[in-house]
């Protein structure tokens, strides 16, 4: 049925009838309205067998779903921004497990500077610690990619990141057509772990592993992954032949046929892209799009396949490789090696900068028409940079950076953006 | 597509109209969306909240830099921030204040922006015969509903209700009722 509601409270009660039976959260900023809202409903009895645990840290709610986990309950959290480094080492453990946990990351930046907004900084953290990384477009595939996420993770053992723009998504009120008990029941078998800690017939998990195997068995955690590209668009067939509606899957591809331009983004901002397709392809320009929906595992094959006949491809990515540049054009120029097709990097959108379809257009036109510098930054204030770099040369004591600049624009919300 | 601003002060119920526009339109039949600006979330400081209704499914996530229609909760805030920041040329304006255009010193603006139609509307007072509390959200939605008729009446009414189940969403429509009798004998429907 068609609800108006906020994201948040979508994946709640999404999660809620793909019936967990433990969860563990730490109840602090950051955190989102998703697992307060499950906390109410398991106190109110409304999701039958479920413990709910107050913890006291992020690294300790996922040590106890690891525990719980490989016990043989179906487990979820919640997390984003710093708290999902703060559990950094148990994101690896249950990774290299192979627990299959779910887990959503509301996306946010990573200080410092201290920043609450929206960006993929945390998620990208995490990228290699052998977690599945799904991430939904808007509030619907949000609530949908949750009911994937348990049956992927538990048919292979791994853990599974669903990814959704923080604010952007997790605050914004959308119309979600929310699911049944009947479908949800209807496409998550009842958990049958791979491997289980039982008194009865005792084994360990978590062993030492030397230098004679530890190769093989990343290698294996690897073919897992490899075993997901598989997987992933299956199960959202699945998911249609029940729901009735396309969601998930490795990618969404839109009026990419005959492209020469494709623009391709992770998340939300998937929305505006095609909005900007539209207004260019109006204008005459060949565009089209590509939302990856699978991060990790990479789907670089099937992004060959759709690609190939295009002549550049624009990455909006909402991160940075320090250093470097993007993340995910990084990983896209590798999928995409020996093809004749340039690939750009535009950053945008760090620390809940919004990234309006006009800046998309320019920077579409502007790579066509006369290339970008790789990366790109999209709507840079050139202006506050080039004062503060003047400033650090000037003198040794300059200060610290982010206050020069906030003396500059004002504190936080005080300006439109 | 219908893009509404909403701007008012932190506490004022500025991200709950937004709410409750989407809401209403939801249950109009139309596609909504709400967000707010998301900026430090302090008592008194500027707030700005979005909407859009549309026929079809909407897609965009940038925040509303041409807004249709534009509420202003607190009227304190039009000479402090750039409220008419990318207005359309023939947009609806609805400002909370128990004056009027000319008093408010919008006078030369209306003149210079002829298709914009500007209206006032003392909701705060409004809100504090029925709330002991000067929550101007609801009337402002009640108000722009009354005025321009693009999201109706009964789903208004209806999205208080939801979003207020009891004691306070009665009240809160006795709130909207009152804007809608002060509407009919003070402002015309635009």
């Amino acid at each position: 049925m068609k609800h108006h509601i906020e994201g948040s409270q979508a994946v709640a009660h999404t999660v809620a009838l793909c019936r967990p039976e433990v969860m563990a959260c730490y109840p602090i900023s950051p955190q989102t309205h998703i697992v307060e809202t499950l906390s109410r409903k398991v106190k109110a009895g409304e999701i039958g067998n479920c413990q709910f645990l107050n913890v006291e840290s992020e690294f300790g709610a996922l040590s106890v779903l690891i525990g719980a986990s490989a016990m043989g309950a179906r487990t979820y959290t919640a997390t984003t921004s710093q708290g999902l480094l703060f559990m950094a080492e148990a994101v690896y453990n249950a990774a290299g497990l192979g627990l299959p946990i779910v887990m959503t990351i509301a996306n946010r930046a990573l200080g410092a500077p201290i920043n609450i907004w929206n960006d993929h900084s945390d998620s990208m953290s995490m990228r290699d610690a052998g977690w599945i990384q799904l991430f939904a477009q808007d509030n619907q595939e949000a609530a949908d990619l949750h009911i994937q996420a348990f049956r992927l993770a538990e048919e292979l053992s791994c853990p599974v990141m669903v990814c959704m723009d923080g604010y952007i998504l997790t605050h914004a009120y959308e119309v979600v057509d929310l699911p049944t008990q009947e479908q949800v029941d209807a496409y998550v078998p009842a958990f049958e772990p791979v491997q289980v800690l039982d008194p009865q017939d005792p084994v360990s998990i978590g062993a030492m592993v030397g230098p004679e195997a530890f190769a093989e068995v990343r290698f294996l955690a690897h073919h897992k992954h490899v075993r997901a590209l598989e997987a992933i668009p299956r199960l959202s067939q699945a998911f249609q032949d029940i729901f009735q509606r396309r969601s998930g899957g490795l990618m969404d591809t839109y009026h990419t046929d005959n492209a020469e331009t494709l623009l391709l983004a992770l998340g939300s901002v998937n929305g505006t892209i095609k909005d900007a397709v539209d207004e260019l392809r109006k204008e005459g320009w060949p565009v089209g799009s590509i939302a990856l929906c699978a991060f990790r595992p990479f789907p670089s094959h099937a992004l060959r396949h759709v690609v190939q006949d295009a002549k550049r491809i624009i990455v909006f990515e909402k991160d940075l490789a320090v250093g470097m540049g993007g993340i995910v054009s990084s990983d896209v120029k590798m999928a995409l090696q020996g093809l004749p097709i340039i690939v750009d990097t535009v950053i945008a959108g760090l620390g809940g900068r919004p990234i309006p379809k006009a800046s998309v257009i320019d920077t579409v036109k502007q790579a066509c028409l006369e290339g970008l510098e790789e990366p790109h930054f999209l709507d840079l204030n050139w202006d506050e940079i080039n004062r503060e770099l003047t400033r650090q040369q000037a003198q040794r004591r300059s200060g610290p950076t982010a206050e020069n600049l906030l003396r500059e624009v004002g504190p936080p919300g005080t300006k439109p953006v | 597509m219908i893009q509404i601003r909403i701007h008012g002060r932190g506490g004022q119920g500025v991200v709950t109209a937004a709410e409750l526009l989407a809401l209403a339109a939801f249950r109009d039949g139309k596609e909504a969306q709400a967000f707010p600006s998301f900026g430090s979330e302090r008592t008194g400081a500027p707030v700005t909240a979005f909407c859009r209704i549309n026929s079809q499914p909407i897609r965009s996530r940038e925040p509303v830099y041409h807004p249709d229609v534009l509420l202003i909760q607190d009227s304190t805030l039009l000479h402090q921030v750039d409220v008419f920041a990318g207005l359309a040329s023939s947009a609806f304006v609805l400002i909370n204040s128990t004056r009027d255009v000319e008093a408010l010193r919008l006078t030369d603006f209306v003149i210079q922006h002829p298709a914009v139609q500007m209206h006032t509307l003392p909701a705060s007072d409004l809100a504090l015969k029925h709330l002991g509390r000067p929550f101007a959200n609801i009337g402002m939605v009640a108000g722009y509903a009354a005025l321009t008729g693009e999201v109706s009446k009964a789903a208004v009414n209806q999205s208080i209700t939801e979003k207020f189940p009891g004691r306070i969403g009665k009240l809160n429509g006795a709130v909207a009722a009152e804007v809608y009798d002060y509407v009919a004998a003070n402002l015309a429907k635009v």
